[in-house]
């Protein structure tokens, strides 16, 4: 039962860490960027939570009416400001720039908020818990988050497969060119996908704040988990992913059941077994 | 008609860069220790963003993981100064070939990703390297361990003569590494990779061995990298796994000087070195708003000048410091076309 | 109503880079007109399309769309304007069923008689194979699909970029058999070719590049045989 619960904890961060890789892997199948700064644009949101819980006194919840249009319009801002500039054939411009960007969030946050640990709280729904049978219990917190991570995937399942929106997006990354030959405008197209990247990211840093001490430098830490769900699901699957944040979050369970001092090491050796055994990842849709 | 290397401006370089060596190598005699010890850390980045340079300016292979190795090579050299009484000066040059030994099996399994997937595998290798080290009691654990007196002081008779053999040895290694680097791009590998830097697509067709050379530059790189890890920490005098793998220190400045110096240039990270030491010396003290900066100059270069500061005087100029172009000369004394 | 020809291009130079692709080349083409472009291999054509359609711009040289400049006028913008372009090897987008495919073609939302109802009339086989993923298509019906996506858009101008590329003799001829169709109400067509024998049929009017240069141009039916030969080969 003991190893029951510690899988069941696994899951449900799966969630959590499906939601930090969705990001990641749609912006990487709309315009082949990888956004290094992903991680510390999650640590990002949680912070902006944390002012709109002091400033305007709402609860962590509620602050995502705040957080989610907000970074949604930081990564529209960002996409068409700087990123755009970015794309084409050399990898190194994406690559740099958003690396650059890593360190001048972390280092802002730091300034601004030092780097003193923070948590918000979300009240009493944080110990409340269910019991699902005899020596299996399962917190309200951890299932609320795993089935909204299962409903932002799902949603934007929908999204991209029966909207006009998803239409231009799938259509933007086959084939640029001529998608602007269709009358889109490739340079929007791509900012409202960073949009919508940061708008998944919004919610995800929400959710981490709650659950968990943050402070500025955790952001690396982040996308590695989010990168590694992505590998260990498949490239360009979207329920791959959630299969990938899955297996990484009882891998580490399982390892930090063992020794504490061993859950993200369980994790990565996961990671490079898959990657070594199976590099396509799990379920993968696209190939490499 | 014949291949020639050398321009005007190279052999001018050339001898610059002779007679900058003699004074450097003098500088014991000329400094004090506080210079001393600034020049032994301007070489050691020298020496980093040179292998970094190669990795990624010229192989295509950006990593934001080389804090792998140089952990790797600071853990090698406490592990063989400490358990097994190696001379520290000697276990500096045993950790290249381990770092080298180890980066074998790591390019087996992170060349399966591409690109930028690519580099945070280096990442994700790195952080592992990380987490192993913590588990490792006997070198100190997660807090970390430092030199017994013992060691340090059987290096040499005092402690001026053990800063001048550090100063020597950083100068040593940067010249070595430096050296290591322009036999190998002078050379047919090195046409190889000048070709993959400038067009990978069309290098591979026409029969190159992108993959093999492209593993055996990680492989080498991390030779170096190790060795130069083994020095930092010898430096340091201890050491601990954050210092060891810390992203901060040992890629993003590799990275912002490189990336300011200008990309797949062997002269870059040398400018690069400069440039930055000159803004630390100016902007010390700010802390993390000094990184915050660099992020920002490094993005800006990137995105208006993405061939650095020295790829932009090559291009106006046609300067070379290192004669490393090949032209075909029509006449033997003839300047040639480039 | 405009007082010109609904596409006039003026000295147009394009270049890929260093290379130059077109050297001062003046076209025109009237409302309702068909104009055929020909030549060889690496002659331009393609280059003259794109620059049309937005997705290059000329160096020098003017672009004029019923009477406004469209010059530099980047494609997305081109098309709300009615310029419409079918890309050559009809690169339909992989990931998008046909009717996908035909959907997006009509995002602009530009007013006219273009309907996915009426190109599934036009091209039948395409309503009978909507719901497939476009790669699933044969080449002959891939081709169809690509020409009802650039209709969708409603457009003024069409340009074709050798649309009997790679296809069956039969399945050209079917194509080009629908083509008074697409004319019927005015549209005016562009046809880069070099199946010569369905251009000068389809088209009123004929200009042939050489190496980037208007080598022949006038009407189909008073250019001959050896006139055309002697144009496209430069001999």
């Amino acid at each position: 039962m003991q190893w029951l619960n510690v899988i069941l904890q696994g899951v449900l961060i799966g969630g959590l860490y499906a939601m930090f890789a969705t990001g990641l892997s749609l912006i990487f199948g709309v315009m082949r960027l990888v956004n290094i700064a992903h991680g510390d644009l999650i640590v990002l949101a949680a912070y902006i939570s944390l002012i709109a819980t002091q400033a305007f006194g709402m609860d962590p919840l509620t602050s995502l009416l705040l957080v989610v249009p907000v970074m949604a319009l930081i990564g529209y801002a960002l996409q068409r400001g700087l990123l755009n500039y970015t794309l084409g054939e050399d990898l190194l411009p994406p690559l740099l720039v958003t690396f650059g960007l890593s360190i001048i969030i972390q280092n802002g946050l730091l300034e601004l908020f030092t780097a003193d640990s923070r948590k918000l709280q979300a009240g009493a729904i944080e110990i409340q818990t269910f019991q699902l049978a005899q020596d299996l219990w399962i917190g309200a917190l951890p299932l609320i988050q795993f089935v909204v991570a299962v409903a932002v995937i799902a949603g934007l399942q929908l999204l991209f497969y029966r909207t006009a929106l998803g239409r231009a997006l799938r259509a933007t990354s086959d084939d640029q060119a001529v998608a602007q030959l269709t009358g889109l405008d490739t340079r929007h197209i791509f900012a409202l996908a960073m949009a919508l990247s940061l708008a998944v990211i919004a919610i995800a840093g929400v959710f981490l704040a709650v659950r968990a001490n943050f402070d500025p430098a955790i952001g690396p830490a982040r996308l590695i988990f989010a990168f590694e769900a992505v590998i260990i699901g498949g490239l360009g699957s979207m329920w791959g992913t959630l299969a990938g944040g899955i297996i990484l979050g009882v891998s580490q369970a399982i390892g930090a059941q063992i020794d504490p001092g061993w859950q993200l090491l369980a994790g990565h050796i996961v990671f490079l077994a898959i990657l070594a055994v199976r590099p396509q990842g799990l379920f993968p849709k696209v190939s490499g | 008609m014949i291949v020639e290397h050398a321009t005007r401006s190279s052999r001018i370089g050339v001898a610059l860069i002779a007679i900058a060596l003699v004074v450097l190598a003098l500088a014991p005699y000329w400094g004090d220790r506080q210079t001393l010890r600034l020049l032994a850390e301007m070489f050691t980045f020298i020496a980093l963003a040179s292998l970094w340079n190669l990795l990624a300016g010229y192989a295509g292979l950006v990593s934001v993981g080389q804090q792998a190795f140089v952990g790797l090579g600071g853990y090698v050299l406490f592990a063989l100064a400490m358990l097994l009484d190696v001379n520290p000066v000697l276990a500096i040059f045993v950790a290249g070939p381990i770092g080298a030994l180890v980066a074998v099996p790591v390019a087996l399994l992170i060349f399966r990703l591409r690109g930028a997937y690519f580099a945070i595998g280096t990442w994700v290798v790195a952080e592992v390297f990380r987490l192993l080290a913590s588990q490792i009691s006997v070198l100190g654990g997660g807090s970390g361990i430092s030199l017994p007196a013992s060691v340090v002081l059987a290096m040499a008779p005092s402690r001026l003569m053990r800063e001048f053999e550090m100063y020597w040895l950083a100068l040593l290694l940067a010249v070595v590494i430096l050296a290591a680097i322009f036999v190998l791009l002078r050379s047919r590998h090195g046409l190889a990779l000048t070709a993959i830097r400038d067009n990978e697509l069309a290098a591979q067709s026409t029969g190159i061995g992108v993959w093999s050379i492209k593993f055996t530059v990680y492989v080498l790189t991390a030779f170096g990298t190790a060795m130069v890890g083994a020095f930092i920490f010898l430096q340091k005098l201890r050491i601990s796994p954050d210092t060891a793998f810390s992203v901060n220190d040992w890629t993003a400045f590799v990275i912002f000087i490189t990336v300011i110096g200008g990309i797949g240039r062997i002269e870059g990270p040398i400018i690069g070195t400069i440039i930055f030491f000159a803004l630390r010396q100016s902007f010390a003290g700010l802390g993390s708003l000094y990184l915050l900066m660099m992020g920002a100059v490094a993005i800006v270069v990137m995105l208006w000048a993405p061939k650095g500061l020295w790829g932009m005087i090559v291009e106006r100029l046609g300067w070379q410091i290192l004669p490393l172009q090949r032209h075909l000369a029509l006449r033997k004394d003839a300047r040639g076309k480039s | 109503m405009p007082d010109g020809p609904l596409l006039k291009i003026t000295a147009v130079d394009a270049f890929y880079g260093d290379f130059q692709a077109l050297f001062g080349v003046s076209l025109s083409v009237g409302t309702g007109q068909v104009a055929a472009v020909i030549g060889a291999n690496g002659a331009g054509k393609s280059t003259l399309l794109k620059c049309i359609a937005g997705l290059m711009h000329p160096s020098r040289g003017e672009i004029l769309f019923e009477n406004a400049a469209t010059t530099n006028t980047p494609a997305f913008e081109a098309l709300k304007r009615g310029i419409a372009l079918v890309p050559e090897g009809r690169r339909l987008f992989p990931s998008l069923t046909v009717e996908e495919n035909l959907l997006i073609g009509g995002q602009s939302r530009r007013p006219g008689p273009w309907t996915l109802a009426r190109v599934y009339e036009l091209f039948p086989i395409l309503a009978e194979r909507r719901n497939l993923p476009a790669p699933a298509l044969s080449g002959g019906q891939q081709q169809m699909a690509a020409i009802g996506r650039a209709l969708m858009s409603n457009p003024r101008l069409l340009l074709c970029d050798e649309i009997s590329l790679g296809l069956a003799p039969i399945v050209v001829r079917d194509i080009y058999a629908r083509l008074p169709q697409i004319t019927a109400e005015g549209l005016s067509l562009v046809i880069v070719e070099q199946d010569i024998v369905q251009a000068l049929r389809a088209a009123s009017h004929v200009y042939c590049l050489q190496e980037g240069r208007v080598a022949l141009q006038g009407a189909a039916r008073d250019l001959s045989r050896e006139k055309i030969s002697a144009a496209y080969f430069g001999v």
